[in-house]
């Protein structure tokens, strides 16, 4: 279905790049081209000729970090991000936009593209990955969100602007657990998620991200 | 702005549990029996860890009855990295799950390479928050197991060997029957059911979807970068690789080599450059020389 989609979508339509080195890289294809776009897998630099925007998926940030680096995609996005394309990060995707991480490996290496410190898998482990109704600015209704080992932004600077954020789990037993933690945030053309959007059949993130993907190719 | 309430948290659902094999697709999931290894693994871009005592091919070589892992070489696994750390199980051995959930481990590996416990029953893996991967010779059985609840399937191939020869015997099988299925009519998904010994509304979800409702990997007999290509190409989502990392002559490079070849499989040039001056491989087993088939195990 969502072939026959992308088929029908135009020329006129963003294309959206999604880094597939690791991950729910599919599920961001597949949910970009049921909101309309088009959508590409980026593996190597020369896949980003053409591309209007990024996405970066859920997976492990240490794995995407590497391949990053050894297939020149670090440096490829780094200048594409310098110059102002729009980018989506959920989960590690956010980790890798993110200015700094908390708990990673010393040598993980993020873009700064958005002015936010983000702890890893600070929900907890995988038995505390959960998912919840999540309200969110400029929707209507609430989002269902699904959390696996998920970050949260522990520091979110004067020009990010915090769309939802979430209450971490009752039964926490962490000491200093804020009482409420950012985890969908927007500055510019970046936005970034802690959850998954791309493992619901709800394509509400994808189409904010979509509208500020024309927004930044209008102006 | 509403904050979400942390009491409406819901842990363990469906989603969740796929959600991580989701997450770990396109990479490489490896053996380690110390916390250095498991260092080695993570420097060298692996998606999560197996935390075990003996690779397959000293379990192999060693005989008697392999069982789940001490906790404390566990923990130990789960202090040096911070990607996903999971652990094995016995076959049915639901006693030795529950210990390995309570320890936080990310996943179960409820595996034909430990001795099994019970003869008949696998575990009821719906019972648990943890999510379970288990193996599979062919499609009846990984739907067998997904009806148990599993996640994630692997094809068993056959552990501890270095041949890849049965993984891929497993896989073809898997998803041939699959394509098949898919071109079956509506009369015909009960044959297949039967024959396959596998509930129908599975058999009937694949012949809408065409793929395993959860994320299918391939385990049993990597060695090589090109072993992970032929089954990536072959299907496979990801891979594990257990004896071949640890058990070939330069670990370190051959990890990060087989990564490279996990995420750029569609590029036989990349995978020729990662492929250079790696070392000796594991020594490998031929099928006709064994003396226990690992993948026969499991009901």
């Amino acid at each position: 279905m969502a072939a026959r989609k992308s088929a029908a979508a135009s020329d006129s339509q963003p294309l959206i790049g999604v880094v597939a080195l690791q991950g729910a890289a599919a599920e961001h294809v597949a949910a970009f081209r049921r909101a309309g776009a088009r959508a590409v897998e980026v593996r190597v630099p020369a896949d980003l000729d053409g591309v209007d925007a990024v996405a970066l998926p859920g997976g492990e940030s240490t794995t995407m970090s590497h391949l990053l680096r050894t297939s020149g995609l670090f440096d490829a996005l780094s200048d594409r991000l310098a110059g102002g394309m729009p980018a989506f990060g959920t989960c590690a995707g956010m980790i890798l936009l993110a200015t700094d991480v908390l708990d990673g490996r010393p040598d993980q290496r993020c873009f700064g593209a958005i002015d936010i410190s983000v702890r890893r898998n600070a929900f907890g482990r995988q038995v505390a990955s959960f998912e919840a109704e999540l309200a969110t600015d400029g929707l209507d209704e609430p989002f269902r969100a699904v959390f696996i080992r998920a970050p949260w932004v522990e520091r979110a600077g004067d020009s990010v602007e915090v769309l939802a954020e979430i209450r971490p789990a009752l039964n926490s037993s962490t000491d200093g657990v804020p009482s409420s933690v950012p985890v969908l945030c927007r500055a510019g053309p970046i936005l970034v998620s802690s959850f998954h959007p791309e493992l619901t059949a709800d394509d509400r993130i994808h189409q904010i991200f979509l509208d500020m993907v024309g927004a930044s190719l209008t102006r | 702005m509403n904050s979400g309430d942390g009491a409406s948290h819901l842990v363990g659902t469906v989603r969740v549990k796929r959600g991580l094999a989701d997450m770990l697709r396109g990479g490489v999931i490896m053996d380690v029996v110390t916390p250095e290894q498991a260092k080695i693994a993570e420097d060298a871009g692996a998606v999560a860890v197996m935390a075990l005592e003996r690779v397959p091919a000293d379990i192999r070589r060693d005989g008697g009855v392999a069982r789940m892992s001490d906790p404390a070489m566990i923990e130990g696994i789960q202090a040096a990295v911070t990607i996903p750390v999971m652990a094995k199980a016995r076959i049915g051995h639901f006693g030795e799950a529950q210990v390995l959930e309570a320890l936080d481990v990310d996943y179960i590996d409820e595996s034909e390479v430990l001795t099994p416990a019970d003869e008949a029953h696998h575990i009821d893996k719906w019972a648990f928050t943890v999510p379970f991967v288990c193996g599979a010779t062919n499609l009846g059985e990984a739907l067998r197991r997904i009806s148990e609840g599993a996640c994630m399937i692997r094809s068993k191939g056959e552990a501890g060997t270095g041949n890849i020869v049965e993984a891929v015997r497993h896989l073809r099988s898997i998803t041939g029957d699959i394509r098949k299925i898919t071109q079956a009519d509506a009369a015909e998904l009960f044959d297949w059911a039967k024959q396959l010994q596998s509930p129908l509304g599975l058999v009937q979800e694949i012949a809408e979807t065409g793929r395993l409702p959860v994320p299918l990997f391939c385990a049993g007999g990597i060695a090589t970068p090109a072993d992970a290509s032929l089954v990536m190409q072959l299907g496979a989502e990801a891979v594990f690789v257990g004896s071949g990392i640890f058990k070939s002559e330069d670990p370190g490079p051959r990890a990060e080599a087989i990564v490279e070849a996990a995420t750029h499989y569609r590029d036989p040039s990349v995978v020729a450059k990662v492929s250079r001056g790696l070392g000796s491989a594991m020594p490998g087993l031929e099928m006709e020389g064994l003396e226990t088939k690992l993948a026969d195990r499991g009901w």
